[in-house]
Order: structure tokens, then C-alpha cells, then sequence
């Protein structure tokens, strides 16, 4: 932490100064705080009208089977898909000159030159996080949906009269937002700091706060180092206050809905265009994204694929085949980290949990594990890499899985604690009024009932710690190699056909992840209606 | 001179802030129903919530409760061998309708094969003999609350209480599970709280009738 | 968990750091000075050593390069020599920085490391940097100090021996013949062809590495006296010299790709952009990679190179060695290996790598000139006689200078 400490006690005020004096300083923290905001706040919305006016129709348990690959695809892999698809010399201006070409009509064989991924005003990637915060927000609401007695709730407004997205936003929102609440938190921390989606999609003159940090921290002139560290400061204040801006945004949105209330406006005329948008949303968004992929899987095997062509010229499994001898000892490490860093965290959250509910006094230090989501890693890890060294513990598994541990632990907690408090405890009075003890109501009634939000969590701690890049290669001390850190040495080079090779790889564990966690509760409880997922 | 048989609470006070909710003194015999009438968010649930341990820290209570001679005030819920019937059954979702009433019976040691039969004479007692292996949300309203019923009675508890149980029925069913109720509660011998609002319920209880300050209320002019 | 466990826990954690701290002060220095005076007693020395080789991995091609290294050291010198993949040597050089803070002398993560520069330069004053040894290597007597005397000086800074040279690059332009039809020889044809071809043309964002070089590479095309690069700048010579850079390129933003309101972000960046068709004039460090791209399938076989008449910046890819590295006998070892001979013409085959050698072809001994001599450099690789002129790197502080000059004029949209 010395290094981020410095500038605040005064040490390094020449640090400060620098970055004062930065003339791009403002405009990254605007674009920080726009894209941010605007994402969290669409995806959010989007989510919202999905289950407001999907839920129970049957796309709605397609799009919930689809969801978990696109979870488990890597930020900075669907990033790049989207750039194959949206750059002038991707596939959607590839399909517009070939097509052209063939009907004859005059068109230039060369990309044209405007602007659509990196643009300034942060469009792309602003797009691209609401792309990726979706899925998350909507399996935080798959995980939270058991415990909001929907049905019934949407039975009475519609009776009353109300059209779906009013009904849902009055009856079933104030009961699904608190739930909510932790993992948008996470969501808008993320898309305030994220750097390697920034550094792809979005504008670079000047880039966001996270991604200038990253540039400045590996200049080696102490000047930029000392201001690296100011920018990580204001980067954590920023955030902080953004989420202090979201808290006053709840208190409007709840003005709002409760002069709602008053007026009873049934609002029916909402859900034709809001659904409209909804399908289009989801067409042409996961559209993007799937083509995407697709992109980048025939990127795997692709010879070459010059501009304007759709389809590759040639074919080459040699990039799989070159990929294989590294692959493995990194997929064993790989899985080896995840399983410790979230099989420990998973347990620590659910004993905190339910000591807090056993009424033994919960610390607000514990707030501390959220800490990690909102300071860049590249600033403390340093730091850390040299008390493991101090220890003489740097380099060893288990060393990694507990740096890996460290945020894994912060989103297991959110995606997990509002579903487990948010369990009806009356179900804990009634079974101790029948004379069971406090160890069998949590292993029988509690645990079973909250199988979902578990596995849910466990494949958000997993996917969690197969992305991490900075643990594995920093305190790892080039020991370890993961999937990830392969991946993005290898891809580094820009080189298209590895980065569609190891998007892929990179994807199938987490892949698997979520998709026991949406499926096993299903099969678990397939006779169980009650429990069975949000159909 | 000791109580040793039902359920007596003893100058049972409740305070929320300077406000005092409740003040009771009684003495339910075995086999008897007292009734609690009062509003609606009176304080009945609160009642019965510290008669079963379950009260919220938010509130004071003092004075203490005895049940069978033993003083069960300052036991934890599990011990206190005292059972509630909510108005939502609050049967398990995740298990079979078997498995819900196989959870509350006490492990004395029977075998498989024993607690099996025990679950479907229970479940002909209520008249569902072929519902031992039926998920819990097929049931209909009323299946629900006479599982329940037998689920909270199959714990073998001391005493009873009873929340409002039967508001979300409809008034034939109402009547049914009453009856129900009462006669499966005075067959073992039980003392029986009962919170309501509606008259017919205390009427149908037949026992003593007071409110949440221990005043005996006149039900017979509805 | 209570708090009395939280206090038992602190505690041992301190007392166990206290304790690990006072043993690292009192640990001897196991590895003696090493001098690689006597060369037999290295290599013998260097048997069964692992060598953790720190270099960027973004190239497929550097990796089987490397992993070819790896079996020759086996087969020869019993020396398991590990390529660790970077994304950026600062990820390395982090570490390193983070290890000798904490006193780690002996077990360093990074026992060899490809660098230049001003990494170089840095790790160099902070004494993070064993040496000196290049000189001393039995195979550096045949590389090229005349003839390339970059080989001997990272950014006008002696590398006094504290590293060791194994690639020479040297800025080329790579282009499209259809749209280039004739090929500028200095910087004003250049400016001429990106105003008739609006679009087709920029350069990595400063303070990218290849991005500040294209500036450098325009300031000696435009400047006075190219003397004054190789020593500090002073206010009044930058301000005096860089004018007419700063002209250059407002003249030529408007016309470049996206009119100079983005930059790609790489070296690899701005390759793709080629490989796209976005640009049709780019440029690189390595001459041969053109050439090695269109073997590897993902380059047009149109694409040749072009320098200019007055030369293009030259520099080289060096490897040092950390003072805390635990294998310095095998990483003595492996940068003598990268200088012989054999392995030079390998890597600077195209097929392989396309890497120019550091050697002095001629001092070579006939069969290992042959083995140059034979070589396809590919077909978009100038020849060594038509590379022209290699240009020495100015003072590193010319170069923070017009990176952080660039970054007032246009590292913020207006």
C-alpha cells in the first residue's frame, strides 16, 4: 500500500502537483464518471425490462440457457469480439463491400476512415460494458427472484390493471432493488475502473483514469509512478462519490414511485415500446456479441483473412495445436486457483453470514474485503508481492490463491449476501419451534433453499479468479502460469488468431461454472415448483 | 402454590419504547384455548413471538413464562418445546410433503421403516393419505395448512400457539380446519393460544377470551 | 471470528515477519562475485540451472523461437532454460524493483531479461543490474561495434557491458505498392503523399515506444544540426530544434487516419491496422517482420519496405541480467548463446524470426558466413547494403521531452 500512501502524507506532494497539471485530468475523470454511470444505469434499465416484461414466457428460458457462456467470456475477449464486428475493417463493413462488390456496385476496397470503436465520447464502450453487465445483473436477479414472492405480486397488479413494466416497477422492484443493490455497486465500480475494456473500446485522447494509471505505472521515470499513485487516489475518491450520487439517485427513484402510487397511473401504454426496445436491445446486443465470438473462434483456425473478405482464404489448425503443450499445466493451475480462492471464500462469506444471523456482532471493518473492488490492483499488489517475498512465499500456489482469494472473496460476499438475508426466517422460527437445532436449520432448511444463490456465487467467485491476471503474474513471480497470463502475454502482439484460440480456452471453465449453477439447482429441484428457476 | 400442568405467563409485559403492548396473566389448562383478540397490528404476533422465543430485540419484555412447571423464559426457541402455526403454512419448499413431517419428528431412535408408517398415519388423520411423496406447492390452500398442522403437531410440543392460522382460507374451509385443530389439540392434551380478529374463530375455541391486557372481552353480542 | 483471535493473529504475523526480516539481514551472500573470467568454470558452474527467461510473449514466433533456445541449451549446456511470457518488460521490471526493496538478494524471479532503453537506464542508476559481463563473453568478439555502434551505447548511455546485445533493429516503412507508386525519400514526400491519401497513414500514441520514435525519426529529417540529439536538450535548443516537428504534424494530422482524433496504441496496434488494410504506409522496428508476417499468413505478399535516404533510427534488443537473478551462471551462459553465430542466422531468417543480426558478418569464420550468405531475408526485406544509414538514438531526454510535449498539443481532444 506504501506506494499509494506516499502522496497522501504528503511525501510525494510533487505527485499531486503533476497530475494538477495534467491537462487531460478532467476529461478522463468525465469520461470515468460518464461511461460509468450511463452503463450501469442502461444495463440496469435493460435488465429491469427484461424480467419486468419476459419473465414466464418461454424466450425468457432461452435467454437465461444463454447467458451463462457470455458470462464466462473474459472482459477483454468480448471487448475484442466487439472490435471485429464494429471496426471499419470488421465484419459488418467486410459483409457491406462483398455484397456490394457482388451486385456490382462501386464501392471502396479499403476500410473506410470514421471512427466507431475508441470514439470520444465513449459510446463503444459504453455499449460493450452494458453488453457484459447484463448476463451479471440478471443472474443477480435469477439468485434474488425466489425470495421476492413475484408471481403472486404480478398477479395483483395486473388484476388491479396495471401494465407489466408499472406492476413491476411498484410491487416487485422495491422488493428486487435491495438485493440488487451490493452487486450494481460492483457493477458501476467495475466500469468506473476497468482498464483493459477502456483501453480497447474506449476513446484514448485522453483514455479513462484506470487506463492512464496503467500507462503511467509502467514508465519507469519516478515522475509518472508518483503520479500514478495521485491518480489512483482521486480514481478511489471518484468512485466513492459516484456511489454516494447512485445512493441519491435511489432516493429519487423512490420519490418517484411513490408519487406513482398516488397518482395510479396504470402506465399500459409503457409496455409496447419498452418492449420493442427490449427485443432490439437483445438482438442486435447479443447479436454483436455472439457474432463476435463466432469472429474470433474462425479467427482460431484461420489462415488469411485480408480485408474485404467474409471468410478466411485459408485454414490452419496450427495455432490450436501450438497452443496445446502450454494449455495444460496452465488449465491445472488454473482451475487448482479457483477452486482454493472460491471454495474458501464461499465458506468464509457463508459462516460471516450466519454468525450475522445468529445475532453475534457483525464488525463494519468487515466492509474492508470491498476495498479491492475500487483500488486498482497495479497499485497494492507491488506491495503485497514484497511481504510475500519478505515471508518467503512468493511463487507458490498456495500464496496466489489466497492473492487470488483477496477478490474473489469481496464478489462471492455481494452476490451472495443479499439472496441469504433476504431468506424468509420464519422458516428458522417454525423449524426451532419444532425442536430443531441452529446446525440443523442451516444445513437442512437454509442451505438446500438457497442452492442457487450458491452455486450462483461459487461460478462468480471461479470466473472471478480464472480472469485475474495481475496475482497470478506478479506474486506468482513468473512461476505460475494461468490461462490468463498466457493469454494475455500471447495477446499482447495484438495477434487475432490467439487471442480467438485463448478467448476460447480461457472461457470453458467458467463456462462450465455457470452453467452447473443455472442447471443443477433446475434438475435438483425438478419436482420442487417453488424452487425450480425463474421460467 | 406451584403451577405444574399447562401453560401460565406470569405478569408477561412487552414494551415497545415507552409504549406497553402487552400485559398478560394467565393460566392455560391442557386440553384448553385461550383466545387473544385485538386490531389488527396491536401487538398480537408480538405475543406469541415471545412466548415462542422469537422476539425481536427491538422490544422489552419482562415477567416470565412457565409450561409444565418449568420456566422457559429464558430458553432458546429449540428447547422451549412450545409450537406456532403461522398463517402462511411455511412448509419446506425443497422437500417432499414426507420429508416436511419426517424433518419435525423428535429422533428417538426408530427405525426407517417406523417413522414411515408414523408419516402415513399422520397424513390419514388429516384425510391425505397419498400425498406422502407430493411436492408441498401442489397442494391446495387448504392440503397446506392441515400438513402444517400435523408437521408443528408431529414435534410433539408442550403447548400451542396459533397466529391467525386459518385467514387465508375461505369460510368452509376455515370452519373444517378449526374443527380439526381443536380436536387434534384436546386428543393430546395441549394448551392452546389462539391470536385472532375473527369472532367465529373464538367462538369455535370455546375457552377464555381476552385482549392483549388481559381484559376478558364479551364475545357472545357480535 | 472474535476479537481476540483477530489480536493473536496480528500478532503472529508480526512476529513471524520480525523474525524472517532478521534472518534475511543476516544471510551471507551465497552467490560469490561472478566475473566470467574464466569461461570453462562458468559453464560448469551453469550445469542444471534453471534459467527463467523474462520476454515478451505477443509474438508466437519469439516463443518457438525461444522454446528452439531452450532445447539448445539443454542438449548443450544441461541449462533448463525457461521462456516467462511478459505482456511489457515493466511487468518484469516491477518485480524486480519490488524484490530489491525487500532485501530479496539471492532468489530473484528474473534471472535474464530482454530489455533496452530506458528500462535500461533505469534499472542500470538503480544499481538493480549485474555486471559488468557482455564484454566478456567469449562470442561478443564478433559482434558488430563498428559498424553498429548501438551495439555498445542504449540511448546514447554506455551500457558498460551490463548488457548484452542479441537484435538490431532499425526503423523501415512497410507499404502498399498499389497506392504507394512512388516511395517518399524523406520526410516532406511523406507529408505530401499523407495530404494526397487522407486516412491511410499514423503512428503509434506517445509515449509508446515506436510512436515517440516516429517523432524522433521526423525531427532528424527536419532539424538543423542532428548533433544536438545526442546530447541533453536544454529549453532553448528543444524549442528552437522541435519547431518544425510540431509543424510537420499539424500539417499532417487532419489528413491522417481518423484526422489525428485517435492513435492506435501499439506497435502491434498499428501492424494490424496494415494487416486490415486501414493504412497503407506503416513502419516497425525490425526490417525482417514483414517479410516474416506474409510467411506466417497474416501479411498481403504485396507489402514491401522502404527507409528513407537520410537513414532511420537504429537501436538494439539487448538482455541483462538482475542482480538478485539465482542463476547467473546460466544466464551468462544463454546471452553468449544468443550471440552465436548459428542462432544469430536462425533468428534472422524469415521463416523464423526475421531478426537482424548484431554480428559482424565478415569477422565470422567461412561456414557460419555461409550461413548468413544463404539466407532468404523475404521478400519485403530491404537488403543490408539498401537498409541505408542507421541513426543513432538521441539523449533519452529529447524523447520525454516531445512525449510530454505531444501530450500537451494533442494528448487531449479540443
Amino acid at each position: 500500500m506504501s506506494p499509494v500512501l506516499r502522496p497522501i502524507s504528503g511525501q510525494d506532494q510533487g505527485a499531486f502537483m503533476s497530475l494538477w497539471s495534467w491537462n487531460g485530468l478532467w476529461p478522463a475523470i468525465r469520461l470515468s464518471l460518464v461511461t460509468g454511470l450511463a452503463a450501469t444505469l442502461i444495463g440496469l434499465a435493460i435488465t429491469a425490462a427484461l424480467f419486468a416484461l419476459f419473465q414466464g414466457h418461454r424466450i425468457f428460458r432461452v435467454f437465461l440457457r444463454l447467458v451463462a457462456p457470455f458470462l464466462a467470456v473474459p472482459h477483454a475477449t468480448a471487448a475484442l469480439a466487439l472490435t471485429f464486428i464494429l471496426a471499419p475493417s470488421g465484419w459488418i463493413m467486410r459483409g457491406v463491400v462483398t455484397l456490394f462488390n457482388a451486385l456490382g456496385i462501386p464501392i471502396s476496397q479499403t476500410p473506410p476512415d470514421f471512427i466507431t470503436i475508441n470514439d470520444p465520447g465513449g459510446l463503444a464502450l459504453i455499449f460493450g460494458l452494458v453488453i457484459k453487465e447484463v448476463p451479471f445483473l440478471v443472474l443477480m436477479c435469477v439468485a434474488a427472484w425466489a425470495q421476492c414472492d413475484a408471481p403472486r405480486r404480478r398477479l395483483v397488479a395486473s388484476a388491479l390493471g396495471y401494465g407489466r413494466i408499472t406492476g413491476f416497477w411498484l410491487t416487485i422492484w422495491p422488493v428486487l432493488y435491495p438485493q440488487l443493490r451490493l452487486p450494481i455497486f460492483a457493477v458501476l465500480a467495475y466500469s468506473m475502473t476497468t482498464v483493459d475494456m477502456a483501453m480497447i473500446l474506449g476513446p484514448s485522447l485522453p483514455p479513462s483514469l484506470a487506463v492512464q494509471i496503467s500507462k503511467w505505472i509502467t514508465l519507469p521515470e519516478p515522475l509518472y509512478q508518483g503520479m500514478a499513485a495521485a491518480a489512483a487516489v482521486v480514481q478511489l475518491t471518484l468512485v466513492a462519490a459516484t456511489l454516494l450520487v447512485w445512493r441519491f439517485l435511489e432516493l429519487m427513484g423512490r420519490a418517484i414511485s411513490r408519487a406513482q402510487f398516488q397518482s395510479g397511473i396504470r402506465g399500459l401504454s409503457l409496455d409496447g415500446p419498452i418492449k420493442f426496445f427490449g427485443l432490439v436491445f437483445g438482438l442486435v446486443g447479443f447479436g454483436v456479441l455472439i457474432f463476435g465470438l463466432l469472429a474470433l473462434g474462425i479467427w482460431s483456425i484461420a489462415g488469411f483473412w485480408p480485408y474485404p473478405d467474409v471468410l478466411p482464404q485459408t485454414y490452419t489448425p496450427r495455432v490450436w495445436a501450438e497452443a496445446q503443450s502450454g494449455v495444460i499445466k496452465a488449465t491445472q493451475n488454473t482451475v487448482i486457483l479457483a477452486l482454493l480462492s472460491t471454495v474458501t471464500a464461499v465458506l468464509l462469506v457463508l459462516a460471516v453470514l450466519q454468525s450475522e444471523f445468529l445475532g453475534k456482532r457483525t464488525y463494519r471493518a468487515q466492509r474492508i474485503i470491498y476495498v479491492p473492488l475500487l483500488v486498482p490492483q497495479i497499485t497494492f499488489l507491488p506491495g503485497l508481492y514484497q511481504l510475500t517475498l519478505t515471508a518467503g512465499i512468493s511463487g507458490q500456489t498456495l500464496t496466489v490463491a489466497f492473492a487470488h482469494f483477496i477478490f474473489v472473496l469481496p464478489y462471492v460476499a455481494l452476490t451472495m449476501g443479499p439472496a441469504f438475508r433476504a431468506w424468509d426466517i420464519r422458516y428458522a422460527m417454525v423449524a426451532s419451534a419444532m425442536g430443531a437445532s441452529r446446525k440443523k436449520i442451516f444445513w437442512q432448511v437454509r442451505l438446500p433453499m438457497l442452492l442457487r444463490p450458491i452455486l450462483i456465487s461459487s461460478a462468480v467467485g471461479i470466473a472471478t479468479s480464472v480472469a485475474q491476471f495481475l496475482p497470478s503474474q506478479l506474486i506468482g513471480a513468473g512461476r505460475i502460469e494461468t490461462l490468463t497470463t498466457e493469454a494475455i502475454a500471447l495477446t499482447s502482439g495484438g495477434n487475432r488468431h490467439l487471442i480467438g484460440t485463448y478467448g476460447l480456452v480461457q472461457s470453458l471453465f467458467p463456462a462450465i461454472a455457470f452453467g452447473l449453477a443455472l442447471w443443477v439447482p433446475t434438475l435438483t429441484y425438478r419436482n420442487r415448483r417453488t424452487l425450480r428457476a425463474p421460467k | 402454590m406451584k403451577i405444574t400442568d399447562g401453560l401460565v405467563l406470569d405478569h408477561l409485559t412487552i414494551f415497545k419504547g415507552a409504549k406497553r403492548l402487552v400485559a398478560l396473566s394467565a393460566h392455560v389448562k391442557k386440553g384448553e384455548v385461550l383466545t387473544l383478540m385485538a386490531p389488527s397490528g396491536a401487538g398480537k404476533s408480538t405475543a406469541l413471538a415471545a412466548i415462542v422465543g422469537a422476539l425481536d430485540p427491538f422490544f422489552r419484555q419482562h415477567g416470565k413464562i412457565f409450561l409444565d412447571g418449568q420456566d422457559i423464559t429464558d430458553l432458546p426457541i429449540h428447547e422451549r418445546h412450545v409450537g406456532i402455526l403461522l398463517q402462511d403454512d411455511l412448509l419446506f419448499p425443497h422437500m417432499s410433503v414426507a420429508a416436511n413431517l419426517a424433518f419435525a419428528m423428535p429422533n428417538i431412535g426408530q427405525s426407517k421403516g417406523e417413522r414411515r408408517r408414523l408419516i402415513e398415519q399422520t397424513l390419514e388423520e388429516v384425510d391425505m393419505p397419498l400425498h406422502a411423496n407430493a411436492d408441498p406447492a401442489t397442494l391446495s390452500g387448504g392440503e397446506r395448512a392441515r400438513v402444517a398442522l400435523v408437521r408443528c403437531l408431529l414435534a410433539e410440543p408442550k403447548a400451542l400457539l396459533l397466529d391467525e392460522p386459518f385467514s387465508a382460507l375461505d369460510q368452509d374451509l376455515r370452519a373444517t380446519l378449526r374443527l380439526k385443530v381443536f380436536e387434534l389439540t384436546k386428543a393430546r392434551a395441549l394448551p392452546v393460544i389462539m391470536v385472532t380478529h375473527e369472532h367465529a374463530d373464538a367462538l369455535a375455541a370455546g375457552g377464555e377470551v381476552i385482549s392483549l391486557m388481559g381484559q376478558a372481552l364479551d364475545i357472545s353480542k357480535t | 471470528m472474535s476479537q481476540k483471535l483477530k489480536k493473536i493473529a496480528l500478532l503472529a504475523s508480526l512476529a513471524l515477519a520480525t523474525l524472517f526480516l532478521t534472518l534475511q539481514a543476516k544471510a551471507q551472500d551465497k552467490m560469490p562475485t561472478v566475473l566470467p573470467a574464466d569461461w570453462d568454470n562458468v559453464l560448469n558452474e551453469a550445469r542444471g540451472q534453471t534459467v527463467y527467461f523474462n520476454a515478451w510473449g505477443g509474438d508466437p514466433k519469439i516463443n518457438a523461437f525461444l522454446e528452439w533456445l531452450s532445447d539448445v541449451a539443454r542438449s548443450r549446456y544441461d541449462i533448463h532454460l525457461q521462456h516467462v511470457k511478459l505482456a511489457a518488460t515493466s511487468d518484469a521490471v516491477a518485480r524486480v524493483r519490488s524484490e530489491m526493496r525487500s532485501n530479496e538478494r539471492d532468489n530473484g524471479s528474473v534471472d535474464l531479461l530482454w530489455i533496452n532503453g530506458e528500462n535500461f537506464a533505469m534499472m542500470k542508476s538503480g544499481n538493480m543490474l549485474f555486471g559488468p559481463f557482455a564484454e566478456q563473453l567469449p562470442n561478443f568478439k564478433y559482434v558488430d561495434r563498428i559498424g553498429k555502434p548501438a551495439t555498445l551505447k542504449d540511448f546514447t548511455q554506455a551500457t558498460d557491458g551490463y548488457e548484452s546485445p542479441w537484435a538490431m533493429a532499425q526503423l523501415v516503412f512497410e507499404y502498399v505498392p498499389q497506392f504507394v507508386p512512388t516511395v517518399p525519400k524523406n520526410s516532406t514526400e511523406l507529408l505530401a503523399w499523407i495530404i494526397k491519401n487522407p486516412g491511410r497513414f499514423t503512428y503509434p500514441q506517445p509515449p509508446d515506444y515506436l510512436g515517440t520514435t516516429f517523432l524522433k525519426q521526423i525531427l532528424y529529417e527536419v532539424i538543423s544540426d542532428q548533433v544536438v540529439l545526442q546530447s541533453l536538450a536544454t529549453q532553448a535548443i528543444y524549442e528552437k530544434e522541435t519547431a518544425k516537428l510540431w509543424q510537420w504534424l499539424d500539417a499532417a494530422h487532419p489528413f491522417m487516419w481518423r484526422q489525428g482524433q485517435g492513435f492506435p496504441a501499439s506497435e502491434s496496434a498499428l501492424a494490424q491496422l496494415l494487416a486490415d488494410s486501414e493504412v497503407a504506409i506503416s513502419f516497425s522496428f525490425n526490417p525482417g517482420r514483414a517479410s516474416a508476417e506474409i510467411l506466417a499468413g497474416n501479411l498481403n505478399p504485396n507489402i514491401r519496405s522502404f527507409v528513407f535516404e537520410n537513414g532511420t533510427i537504429g537501436n538494439v534488443s539487448f538482455v541483462a541480467i538482475p542482480l538478485n537473478s539465482k542463476s547467473k551462471f546460466g544466464s551468462l551462459v544463454i546471452s553468449n548463446l544468443l550471440l552465436d553465430p548459428l542462432v544469430q542466422a536462425r533468428a534472422q531468417d524469415p521463416a523464423i524470426l526475421g531478426f537482424m543480426t548484431v554480428l559482424d558478418i565478415k569477422s565470422l569464420n567461412l561456414e557460419d558466413q555461409a550461413a548468413f550468405s544463404q539466407l532468404d531475408l523475404g521478400v519485403a526485406t530491404l537488403a543490408p547494403d539498401l537498409l541505408g544509414k542507421s541513426l543513432l538514438e538521441p539523449d533519452v531526454s529529447w524523447m520525454s521531452m516531445i512525449a510530454q510535449d505531444w501530450q500537451k498539443r494533442y494528448g487531449v481532444l479540443k
